[in-house]
Formats: structure tokens, sequence, C-alpha cells
């Protein structure tokens, strides 16, 4: 009877070791393999810290810093993707903290279309502006400004005899 | 003698204009920046804006995981900005707390911390370690922060029953006393 007991006791004791056994390896299956710090540095070098101003996160020395690369070690246990943990630190810590703008076509685009219509407006205006110069010596002939120059010279010549 | 004409100009008046207000407008923007740069945190004095913090699990005020300064109109409120990796923060965080358990039962005062670019999971050893129970929040995207313009953390803002910032306290407290000291006048 003891014998038997103890038996059950076995089978029990060896029972709960595989069930634990078990347990743990689903659990590490669905967590995924422990990220390396060059996959967490992979992402912390576009992102930026704003205690720390300029300094890209994987290379950032401050408590901070080392707390935001856990965190992204954290997320990439949890599945998420690189694009995901920039979203997340982007939203939580604010634009600043991702080195590329969110909003690409916004980031990107005005400034080129400011300088098309800046480079237009310089060109059409700098066309308006030589056009009237170039046309003063044909207008010349028949204006105003030419008779002016003639009497001008008629009265130079003029004084210019009478000192001799 | 006759007076002659000066050569005739192209540039349109528009274009001129065009061209003027975008120089002015570029110098406003950097002054502004510039001005904004060396004003420093904001004044006493100064109404403060409403502002929206949502808060921790089990850091909520009276229930609420998301509040709003203007709801705290007639309470005088005490805004302490912190984080887990500042080490100044260690300082005052007991002595903040041992003056929030004395004013909490009067519904007067609100505590109110803000969590500076944190990991919640610091954030939480952080408010465990010093035994914090005041409502507590993220400052997501330093919206708060920048509004304030903190300097660093830690810096706590006195703010009176009218919404109005009366005192600003840059580092740590060095004794509780000091923290009741700007409670005290409020209250009248």
């Amino acid at each position: 009877m003891q014998k038997q007991s103890l038996q059950i006791t076995k089978y029990a004791i060896l029972f709960m070791a595989f069930a634990t056994i078990l347990f743990a390896v689903a659990i590490a299956s669905a967590q995924g393999p422990t990220p390396t710090d060059d996959e967490v540095n992979q992402i912390a070098k576009k992102l930026y810290c704003p205690v720390c101003e300029n300094v890209p996160l994987d290379v950032c020395p401050t408590e901070a810093c080392r707390q935001w690369r856990d965190q992204i070690r954290e997320m990439l246990i949890e599945g998420k993707t690189e694009e995901e943990i920039i979203d997340y630190f982007a939203v939580t810590y604010g634009e600043r903290a991702a080195g590329d703008p969110r909003n690409k076509l916004e980031a990107y685009l005005i400034p080129v279309v400011l300088i098309i219509l800046g480079t237009l407006l310089l060109l059409s205006a700098l066309r308006m502006w030589r056009k009237p110069l170039a046309a003063e010596p044909t207008s010349q002939k028949d204006g105003a400004k030419p008779v002016q120059q003639d009497e001008y010279i008629a009265r130079l010549e003029e004084e210019l005899k009478k000192r001799k | 003698m006759t007076e002659t004409t000066p050569p005739r100009r192209g540039v349109p008046l528009w274009v001129q204009i065009i061209i003027w207000l975008f120089l002015a407008g570029l110098l406003a923007t950097v002054a502004l920046g510039l001005s904004r740069r060396q004003q420093g945190t904001v004044q006493p004095g100064q109404v403060i804006d409403n502002f929206n913090l949502t808060l921790y699990s089990g850091y909520e005020l009276d229930g609420k995981n998301e509040i709003d300064l203007a709801d705290l109109r007639g309470k005088v409120v005490v805004i302490n900005f912190w984080a887990s990796w500042c080490k100044p923060c260690e300082q005052e965080a007991t002595e903040l707390q041992q003056v929030w358990t004395e004013y909490e039962p009067t519904g007067d005062v609100v505590f109110l911390g803000v969590d500076y670019v944190d990991t919640e999971t610091d954030a939480r050893v952080y408010l465990k370690k010093f035994g914090i129970t005041f409502a507590n929040g993220p400052d997501l995207a330093t919206r708060i922060s920048q509004y304030f313009r903190i300097k660093g953390v830690p810096e706590t803002y006195f703010i009176d029953r009218e919404g109005v910032l009366r005192y600003v306290q840059v580092g740590p407290f060095v004794n509780a006393d000091q923290i009741r000291a700007q409670i005290e006048p409020l209250l009248k």
C-alpha cells in the first residue's frame, strides 16, 4: 500500500516537471528569441531622445536612453516591427524622437514645391525687369529723349564755338 | 538744364510686396524662435492654459484616468515634472508624497505628476519605490513640458484656485516645509 502511494507520488512529480517544461517552452516560443544588441541598435540609431539633443539613441550614454533601448528590446520580443516601434516612440515622445519625419509627403514635398514656385516667381520677375531696358534703345528713336539730347548737344556746340 | 528721366524699373509692385512679405515673415519666425529660447519657463502671474493628462492605471484622480486642468479650477494644483532616470527627482519624491498625504483629505489641493520622457515600466518601478500615490501620467509627445518650457527635471509649478501660476521651483525641494510654504498662501 505504502509502496503504491510512493509510486503515485513519483509519477505526480514527474508529470509536474514535464508540465512545467512544456509551459516554459510554450512561453518562450510565444515571446520569440531575445533580440541582439545589434538588432536593438539598428532601430535605436533612427531615434533621438529629447533629453540629449542630436545624439542618436544607439550611442547615447544616459540612463534615459538606456531605458529607451530596453523598451525597444521588449517591443521586439513582443513581435513589433521597426515601423511600429518608431511610430510608438514618435507618438509617445513627440515627432522629434524620430529622426526621419513621420509625414514624409508633407516634409519633403512642401519645400520642393515652395522652391519651384519661388524660382518661377524670381524668373518671371527678372524677365519683366529686363524687358523695358531692352526696349529702351528702339523707343529712343521716336521718343522725347533724343530730342532733348539733340538740344543739349546743339547748346554744347554753341557754347564751345563762343569760347573759340 | 533739362531733367533726364531715370531708367524705368520693371519689377511689378505685387512681386515686390511678395518678396518683402516673405523676408518679413522669415525674420519674424527667426526672432520668435530666438525669443522663445531665451524666455525660460512660464512665468508666475500667467494664466495656465488648459491641458489634458492621461494617467497611469492605479494613479487616477477621483477614478478618472484622464484629466483636464480646467476641471481643477477652484483647487490649488501642484504640477511636478519628473522622470525615473532623474536622480535629483529622487531627492524630493518622499517629501512630495508626504505633503500630498497631508493635503489629500482637505480636497483643496491636487498633486499631478507629469512623467517626462520615460518608459512606463521604469516609471512604475519608481512610483512604487517611493510609495507615490498621487495622480501621475506620461507627458505624451512632451506637449505639457513644451508648453511650460521646462529646462529639465525636476521642476514644480504651483497654480492657484483661479488657474494662475504663482511659483516655479526649478530643481528638487530640500524638505517638505519648502513645499508647504508654497501651498499655504494659495489656500487663504
